[in-house]
């Protein structure tokens, strides 16, 4: 009962929080608009945002070292989140069922476990950063421990559910997926999106002036 | 103080660039580590994001998407307040010289050093700007410098340095191709450039100016945050260009002067100019290209590094040039770490420099730079910008570190064949 009801109404309901919210936000930024710059480009804008896409996905500029506990941190979550998103066996089914209408080659178990490692440690190091570091207890604010601790307890419900041994391991895990997708567009978990935006708008900015730094 | 006046300020100036910044912010607080003030103090109050506290405050109480859902649940931030407004003066004039440092390192790419620039046009609506800059810009608007430089006293310093050599200097000269603009610092501490200039574009054949009625470059409008002072006082060059028919306006040796002028300047004033702007690096890299200036087979020996200013080099995009004029004259230039568009701030840009309230905190951040220059050992230091020239001298005064800074302006000079 409570199963149908997570992967049900509220899922329908999540999925158009989160889209719609999603949406109103990037197109709320966007709409905000930008005036015209007169001034005459040395190089190219568009290429500047391009170039600041990547640009930032590795620090440079001799940072490497100060910011790597940041940096392999960020990577283990990330790329582990994402693997575990994509490409863990139940999901590939259920997004076939509820949302793609296809499926895709799924992780092995010890894949998935690898993965869940990586993104538990990251996830984990991360925070541990976020309540120890000064620069970071400074600057944290509500959203950022609760975006935190959302997206962990839906890793750990996720692994409970792992072996489907029970629904109801299975329904609260969805429950938790749900109230990440509500959660998503007031959260600064909109990151994931708008840090294309931001980067492009720096690399515009600074491509313009022949120089992406 | 108006907080009202400051919170419209911010409301406004918050454009589809700052809304994506202040929304993907996570607070990593990796800028810190690229912050000077930051890294000399090791006080969090400096971590460069902080700085836009009051700004990120308003735009997530009043105008970021969602945040009516937000305010009607309270989770939005407080209004800010005036003493919020108060403690923040400090942290957006002394500690920040909006040198960009920080963006390198931010996993978002978020400009930063852009953010306060707007924040500081806040702090101007709610009148709480430092003394220095306050006075500097009365000085500018009323006298045409910022330093208090007077017509008649540029016009002496030109003479003299005409005499000095041998090669007359024409002011007001109506046609000429090229009109130079120089900063105060420039004009009051280093006017040996002005001589320089007269060498160097006597070999190179071309025809060059000063107008008496805008030769400051300096824009402490845009330290400062006030956009009208910033707007006046590029019109002013503009309309001097125009009265003189030049077909170039030369902006000097300053930082923020090219941004000022090049990159902003169009949009400040509201129309594209009928000249064009180029700076001095651009232009003296242009004219070897082109064989036109010349220097002796001798060079330097001395073991050379480069300061790369800011606003010129990681904000203004002339990176290549200056490495470019001091190969040329010299055979022991060696970079130090990071060089180029990571380099480090001399500590006085963005205003800081004329914020006498700034100065034991400017002087303690040079440990930043000084960790560079340790590295390289330089026996002179080479940098093209008139106020990070001062800031470094006196910085490396109080540290006791016997090292002279060059303009590279009068290094080319120097080793110029004629």
């Amino acid at each position: 009962m409570f199963l149908d009801f997570v992967e049900g109404p509220l899922w329908v309901v999540a999925c158009v929080v989160f889209i719609a919210g999603a949406l109103w936000r990037i197109v709320g930024i966007v709409r905000f608009g930008r005036r015209p710059d007169i001034s005459i480009p040395r190089a190219s804008a568009l290429v500047g945002a391009i170039k600041g896409q990547f640009l930032h996905f590795v620090p440079h500029g001799g940072f490497s070292f100060r910011t790597r506990y940041h940096l392999i941190a960020g990577y283990m979550f990330h790329l582990g989140l994402f693997v575990l998103l994509v490409y863990a066996a139940p999901h590939v089914l259920f997004l076939k069922e509820n949302v793609v209408g296809f499926d895709w080659v799924a992780l092995p178990r010890w894949g998935f476990i690898l993965s869940a490692e990586f993104a538990f440690a990251g996830l984990i190091l991360l925070w541990i950063r976020r309540i120890s570091d000064p620069v970071m207890i400074k600057i944290s604010d509500w959203d950022d421990h609760v975006a935190s601790w959302l997206t962990f307890i839906t890793m750990l419900t996720g692994c409970l559910a792992l072996q489907e041994s029970h629904d109801s391991l299975r329904a609260i895990h969805m429950l938790f997926v749900d109230l990440w997708l509500i959660y998503f567009p007031f959260s600064r978990l909109m990151h994931a999106v708008t840090f294309v935006f931001s980067r492009g708008y720096t690399g515009a900015f600074f491509g313009r002036r022949g120089v992406v730094p | 103080m108006s907080v009202s006046a400051a919170v419209e300020i911010f409301t406004n100036n918050i454009d589809a660039s700052a809304a994506a910044y202040l929304d993907a912010c996570v607070h990593c607080g990796q800028c810190a580590q690229a912050c000077l003030f930051f890294e000399a103090t090791g006080d969090v109050k400096y971590t460069p994001v902080w700085k836009l506290e009051p700004m990120r405050r308003v735009y997530k109480r009043h105008m970021a998407p969602l945040s009516g859902i937000k305010k009607a649940l309270g989770l939005v931030p407080d209004e800010i307040s005036e003493d919020m407004l108060k403690e923040w003066e400090e942290l957006l004039y002394d500690s920040c010289t909006l040198c960009g440092r920080c963006t390198i390192v931010c996993p978002m790419g978020i400009d930063i050093a852009g953010l306060v620039r707007k924040s500081r046009e806040a702090m101007v609506a709610a009148g709480l700007v430092p003394e220095g800059l306050v006075g500097a810009a009365e000085r500018v608007l009323a006298i045409g410098s910022p330093l208090g430089i007077k017509p008649e006293t540029l016009a002496k310093i030109v003479g003299e340095q005409a005499e000095e050599v041998g090669i007359p200097i024409d002011l007001d000269k109506v046609g000429a191709d090229y009109m130079i603009i120089l900063s105060a610092m420039e004009v009051l501490n280093f006017y040996e450039v002005i001589g320089a200039l007269a060498r160097i574009f006597k070999q190179a054949g071309i025809t060059w100016t000063i107008s008496t009625e805008a030769y400051e470059a300096t824009n402490v409008g845009i330290q400062m945050g006030d956009k009208k002072v910033a707007a006046t006082l590029v019109q002013r060059i503009v309309d001097a260009a125009e009265k003189l028919q030049v077909k170039y306006v030369v902006s000097p040796e300053c930082g923020h002067a090219y941004s000022a002028l090049n990159w902003e300047g169009p949009n400040l004033v509201g129309k594209s100019y009928n000249f064009k702007v180029i700076h001095i690096l651009e232009l003296l890299d242009q004219l070897v290209r082109e064989g036109r200036i010349k220097t002796k087979s001798e060079r330097d020996h001395r073991r050379v590094t480069f300061h790369d200013p800011c606003q010129i080099v990681r904000r203004g995009g002339i990176v290549q040039e200056p490495r470019n004029l001091l190969n040329m004259v010299s055979d022991n230039f060696i970079e130090m770490e990071n060089c180029g568009t990571a380099n480090i701030c001399c500590g006085g840009g963005g205003g800081v420099s004329s914020n006498s309230r700034a100065e034991e905190l400017r002087i303690k951040s040079f440990i930043s730079k000084k960790r560079q220059l340790d590295a390289v050992g330089p026996e002179a230091l080479v940098t093209a910008c008139g106020n990070c020239r001062n800031v470094l001298e006196e910085a490396l005064d109080e540290f006791e570190m016997d090292l002279p800074v060059l303009g590279l302006t009068e290094l080319v000079a120097e080793y110029l064949d004629d």
